[in-house]
């Protein structure tokens, strides 16, 4: 050590200030253990708080607001449409934001989580080297990984800062609502700040490679949401790709190959949103056990460790499914198990939920996932147009679906595709990991009229007969 | 798509059996209710069918085994390939980097159907406690675990005064078969012994006998009946009731005669609910029979009795004790008793003290008819000695839900009848 060069020691270094990481100090403080939190950031949030979920949420229901208003026409209330302010817009969610912000901050100090900002190197199994601090290392007994992961770009195109060629973190930035917006990825990121955009007034194209919108999800439930895109969006071009994006001052110019040819178009921005990536690179992880896999994920048991028995991750860093419930989990995971609880990642129904309009959201066994396994399943629909809430708020496009064991009638997965499904699938979740059985959820009572009655009703097809819709002929 | 075959649960709270013979070898096709196994419980053989029709890939267990409700003891592929497809992926997301399965053990491996059905709750209780999850014996609907199956499980009772919990040896109940442990001397220091492992019969009877003694407070009392004009009837209608295919004994008589007395005694024909503190009065009339076989004391119920005629009782006790004694009874047969009737008295024996079949709440025991020399007392008043048959008869009774008073009268009853066939006659419905 040289001399003058600030060293600490702590029992448990976090890497990382988002869901995972300030998750798994909370929970470590809480049992009593010394946390240090490392974030690169100004505050804990990480990308969740300051660059995706938040942000986009917050814009979100300010896009459904607008097409709300715009659909009111139909049922006896006329908007004008609507004015716009973009710095308003911005000015709004930095107050979501920072709210969210100072709440983090707060809940540190409070639980004695000494934060420090910086970037953390590993030189060995027990030691950092901090970038950018006045702390130059720290000493620790066990680390939490939890540096998550940032968005994919495309190769040969830079995405600078104020750019036109974007990412999720600068369209969301709203620097200001582009006529043509081109967005590259039919996956929930691009469709859903597709929407914002639209709901802004741009004229939105989205272009996906695959030959479907939201690949993984079952096509039922994307349905009545293409349907309704194909409404907002200019164009949903699938089955192509980009082959070149040249950025001038004013335009990015595109190069389209698809089904139909070679298409050029100019764009005011692009937004790219093929994916994301892990942040698993120059943080000294060749000093030290841990195990990567091909594409950088860091790889963990289902007691979040690491090839390194001082170092454990959690978060985005793992793969898997990159959401902010589950990095939460993991770091809450990882932090028992350093305290030495028997604790596990045990999670059979997974929520996951798209946020455009409809709604999408599901958890647990999807169809195509069971058919993937070979796995014999019974599926029962209600769709919305039978359901008398849905009607009353004009979204009768929905459906809500149950996948169920066939003998037992243990509800293995739920999905559904309609208004305010964010808070549905909960009850779906419950479900599973109970290991409840369809008729559990038929004999509980759903309030009338709401939108929760289609669970109930989907789950009562099992038993053979739902009030709001026939009975089919083959006993359930 | 592969499907595990597990020991059923075969009620009457048995818990472990043993293998007698496998039927079937790997790569047999086997259709739905094919015998796949023979099993031995402490009461009964029973043949175990097939559930699935399809192919055999696994079977783990062989002849001698003992194995546990829930256990898997046949692999099949049900597509009939002969080849076992791969188990369905566990519920996570995909696609997740490859986990090492630290923590496995406790999720449970659940057969090759999918995760065991537990709450979330359950699943850390079973991770503390160190159980696997899928060698717990579901309680709940459609086999979900309960956090109560994996206490069980696990040697830990809700009791204040339970045993400390015994942490990771699943296996062994807290108890012995023949209940609390005592250190036993080392007995060859006196001479040679012989260790006979206490199995099936045996062992059940060890456990319940030291239960009922342990926890019923027995009182009995007894009787001599007058049977000599029972017996001349039974004596003129033998051969009778032999032509249809029955045997009329003594047992039969008392059959009826005691299922009319419970009739008029209900408490005789109940359970005591300790817990909520009730007692349960049964409206149907199934009797036991103790019988004596080879392997132990074995007691199979006949049936609705109060409906049955006596011939009927005479044919059915028949084929049911020849059954018995072959080992041929199944577990149904031996299930959902009200009352038990035991006869020592082929073997000669005057009197014994019964223990009650528990949750039963009495037992009628009769021993060996002996020609005995009576008073007996003439129409004109004098009393004159004449040799009568004697039958010796007792009521033992659970003193929490029955008073000697009741057990008197109830035998009188019985007597009553016994002694008076025309009364039997008249009673009987």
């Amino acid at each position: 050590m040289v001399m003058g060069e600030l060293s600490i020691e702590t029992e448990l270094l976090v890497i990382g200030g988002g869901p995972a990481g300030y998750a798994a100090a909370f929970r470590a403080a809480d049992l009593g253990l010394d946390v240090t939190l490392v974030e690169l950031g100004q505050a804990p949030g990480g990308v969740c708080l300051f660059r995706g979920c938040i942000p986009s949420k917050t814009y979100l229901h300010l896009a459904q607001l607008i097409e709300d208003a715009r659909h009111a026409d139909a049922m006896g209330i006329r908007f004008d449409p609507p004015i716009i302010d973009t710095r308003g817009l911005r000015d709004w969610k930095q107050q979501v934001v920072e709210r969210l912000s100072r709440g983090l901050s707060s809940l540190c100090r409070q639980r004695n989580v000494q934060l420090i900002r910086g970037r953390a190197v590993f030189e060995d199994s027990r030691r950092v080297r901090l970038m950018e601090s006045e702390i130059r290392r720290i000493q620790f007994q066990h680390a939490i990984l939890a540096t998550g992961s940032r968005p994919v770009t495309l190769p040969d195109v830079p995405v600078r800062k104020n750019g036109r060629v974007m990412t999720s973190t600068g369209a969301l930035e709203l620097a200001d609502i582009p006529q043509t917006l081109l967005v590259i990825g039919g996956g929930y990121v691009g469709l859903e700040l597709g929407s914002v955009y639209a709901a802004l007034g741009s004229r939105v194209t989205v272009v996906e490679q695959s030959d479907r919108l939201l690949a993984g999800v079952d096509v039922d439930l994307v349905e009545p949401l293409r349907r309704r895109l194909e409404k907002i969006f200019a164009r949903i071009l699938l089955k192509t790709a980009v082959s070149s994006l040249q950025e001038s001052p004013h335009n990015v110019k595109a190069i389209l190959k698809g089904r139909d040819g070679t298409l050029q178009e100019t764009f005011e921005r692009v937004l790219i949103a093929v994916g994301r990536t892990p942040n698993s690179r120059g943080l000294g992880l060749e000093h030290t056990d841990v195990v990567r896999d091909a594409r950088g994920f860091v790889i963990v048991d289902a007691g979040q460790r690491t090839g390194d028995e001082h170092i454990l991750a959690a978060g985005d860093i793992t793969g898997g499914m990159l959401l902010a419930h589950k990095a939460t989990r993991e770091g809450k995971v990882a932090a028992e198990v350093i305290a030495g609880k028997p604790s596990a990642f045990d999670v059979r129904a997974m929520p996951a939920v798209v946020y455009t309009n409809p709604q999408i959201a599901w958890c647990g066994l999807t169809e195509e996932a069971a058919r993937a396994q070979k796995r014999a399943v019974s599926v029962q629909r209600f769709p919305w147009r039978f359901s008398g809430r849905a009607l009353s708020m004009d979204a009768a496009d929905g459906l809500t679906k149950i996948i169920a064991d066939p003998d037992s009638g243990r509800i293995l997965g739920v999905g559904i595709v309609g208004r305010e499904t964010e808070g549905l699938i909960a009850e779906g979740v419950l479900a599973v990991e109970l290991g409840a059985l369809a008729e559990d959820l038929a004999l509980v009572i759903h309030a009338h009229p709401t939108l929760s009655e289609t669970e109930g009703e989907a789950a009562e097809i099992f038993l053979g007969s739902a009030t709001h819709i026939l009975p089919s002929k083959r006993k359930a | 798509m592969a499907r595990s075959f597990k020991l059923p649960d075969l009620g009457e709270g048995i818990r472990e059996v043993e293998v007698l013979a496998v039927m079937v070898s790997v790569g047999d096709a086997v259709a739905e209710g094919d015998t796949l196994l023979e099993i031995e419980t402490d009461k009964a053989t029973v043949e175990l069918p097939s559930p699935y029709t399809g192919t055999v890939t696994e079977i783990r267990v062989k002849a001698g085994d003992r194995i546990e409700v829930g256990e898997i003891l046949v692999v099949f592929d049900g597509t009939g390939k002969t080849h076992a497809e791969a188990p369905p992926a566990r519920e996570k997301p995909s696609p997740a980097p490859e986990r090492p399965p630290a923590l496995e053990a406790a999720q449970g491996g659940g057969g090759l159907s999918g995760p065991v059905p537990a709450s979330p709750a359950t699943r850390r209780l079973a991770r503390e406690l160190g159980v696997d999850l899928g060698l717990v014996t579901p309680s709940g609907p459609s086999g979900q675990v309960t956090a109560e199956d994996v206490r069980a499980f696990a040697g830990q009772t809700p009791t204040p005064d339970a045993p400390p919990p015994a942490a990771a040896a699943p296996s062994q109940p807290q108890d012995t078969a023949a209940g609390p442990m005592t250190a036993l001397p080392d007995f060859s220091r006196w001479g040679t012994v012989e260790s006979v492992p206490l199995r099936s019969i045996r062992r059940a009877t060890a456990r319940r006998m030291a239960q009922a003694w342990s926890q019923i407070p027995h009182v009995t009392s007894e009787d001599a009946v007058d049977i000599t004009a029972l017996e001349s009837l039974r004596q003129r209608h033998k051969a009778d009731i032999e032509a249809a295919g029955g045997r009329l004994t003594l047992t039969v008589f008392a059959l009826k005669a005691v299922t009319a007395a419970l009739r008029a005694h209900p408490r005789f024909n109940a359970s005591l609910d300790a817990q909520n503190e009730q007692i349960i009065l049964k409206r149907y009339y199934h009797i036991g029979v103790a019988v004596d076989t080879p392997d132990g004391l074995i007691v199979p119920v006949l049936r609705d009795v109060d409906s049955k005629s006596i011939t009927d009782l005479a044919v059915e006790l028949n084929t049911v004790i020849k059954l018995t004694r072959e080992r041929k009874i199944s577990i149904d047969q031996l299930q959902g008793g009200t009352f038990t009737v035991t006869n020592i008295g082929s073997l000669g024996a005057t009197h014994f003290s019964a223990i009650i079949n528990t949750p039963e709440v009495a037992i009628f025991g009769m021993g060996a008819a002996r020609l005995q020399p009576v008073v007996v007392t003439a129409d004109d008043g004098t009393p004159r000695i004449e040799a009568r048959l004697m039958l010796p008869i007792g009521i033992t009774i659970d003193h929490r839900v029955l008073d000697g008073a009741d057990a008197v009268r109830f035998l009188r009853q019985v007597a009553g009848v016994l002694a008076d066939p025309e009364k039997l006659l008249l009673e009987m419905n």
